[in-house]
């Protein structure tokens, strides 16, 4: 079982195939719950500590604002952690203020600076489409170590 | 800075959606009740949401996929159902999230069209007579090493 970054990081449909396909997805749940369930380290409501955004110099510079940052120490461990990622790149889902958009900047740099499988493609909008989609996520997924339908 | 107890720790929670022409988010938390054993299963307008033990959970999702394995959908969630940070009863509206699902929602039909017909080939995909998906950026051909020495002594010249 590979661990595959996907990126929406909040996307259910990646999220559902990768899983589906026997490997584990890395989103942001994983990183919002490793905070929601660590106590001492919050004070509702809010899941940024000030640890964070130096946690995030790791990923981005100083001069990067410190929201990036924030975001970045969320992300950077699973990117660190992923084997594999799958990237849509046209998701209008993944929108936000400038802190969200410039992070999202910086996990696809940061994901395809890393030396590993990685495959774009984008959401269908027919069922043709929709059948390639599915078609290169399971011919990727089963490409990569010990994988396969569960 | 206030002192943080968390609820739920050690445990995961995961979202359940529904996209069927035979089955409501009723029906499958009616049945996902019955198969549920130590899971804390909430009841919504697209699905589940379950929480519990990490062993559980994945048990349970197993059993849920088998109801409906095109149209049902799972997905991690970070926060536990109820949480106040995020419920909409203290919030006042749909909860952040919610456009996301709602987006990836309407595309959730080509991707059941993309598993049926997955399922109907078998284990082994046809080959498609294009590439399976074009890729996202556009891939232009690579300039020629002999093209180029043209150019360079052209321009030197």
């Amino acid at each position: 079982m590979a661990k595959v970054f996907i990126y929406p990081a909040t996307s259910l449909i990646l999220s559902d195939l990768v899983a589906r396909f026997g490997h584990k997805p890395l989103g942001a749940a994983l990183g919002i719950r490793e905070r929601i369930q660590t106590a001492g380290v919050d004070s509702p409501p809010l899941q940024i500590t000030p640890e964070d955004p130096k946690r995030g110099l790791k990923y981005a510079a100083v001069e990067v604002p410190s929201g990036v940052r924030g975001r970045m120490a969320i992300y950077g461990p699973l990117i660190e952690e992923a084997e594999a990622a799958i990237i849509v790149t046209d998701a209008d889902l993944a929108f936000g203020c400038m802190g969200c958009a410039r992070t999202d900047e910086l996990i696809l740099f940061s994901l395809r600076q890393k030396d590993m499988p990685i495959l774009e493609l984008k959401y269908p909008t027919t069922d043709e489409e929709g059948i390639e989609f599915v078609a290169a996520v399971r011919k990727f997924l089963t490409s990569l170590p010990k994988g396969g339908e569960s | 800075m206030a002192d943080y107890t968390p609820d739920y720790v050690g445990t995961v929670t995961k979202y359940v959606f529904v996209e069927s022409p035979t089955m409501t988010a009723g029906e499958l938390a009616l049945r996902a009740y019955e198969a549920s054993e130590g899971v804390l299963i909430k009841e919504t307008c697209f699905g589940l949401q379950v929480t519990g033990e990490p062993e559980a959970v994945e048990k349970l999702i197993e059993e849920i996929r088998t109801f409906d394995p095109v149209h049902i959908f799972v997905k991690d969630r970070g926060f536990p159902p109820g949480d106040p940070r995020r419920c909409r009863a203290n919030l006042g509206g749909a909860r952040p999230g919610y456009l996301g699902h709602e987006r990836e929602f309407r595309v959730l039909r080509y991707i059941t069209r993309g598993l049926e017909e997955l399922d109907r080939r078998g284990e082994e995909p046809e080959e498609p007579e294009k590439p399976a998906v074009p890729p996202a950026r556009g891939k232009r051909p690579l300039l020629d090493i002999k093209r180029l020495q043209e150019l360079i002594e052209t321009e030197e010249s």
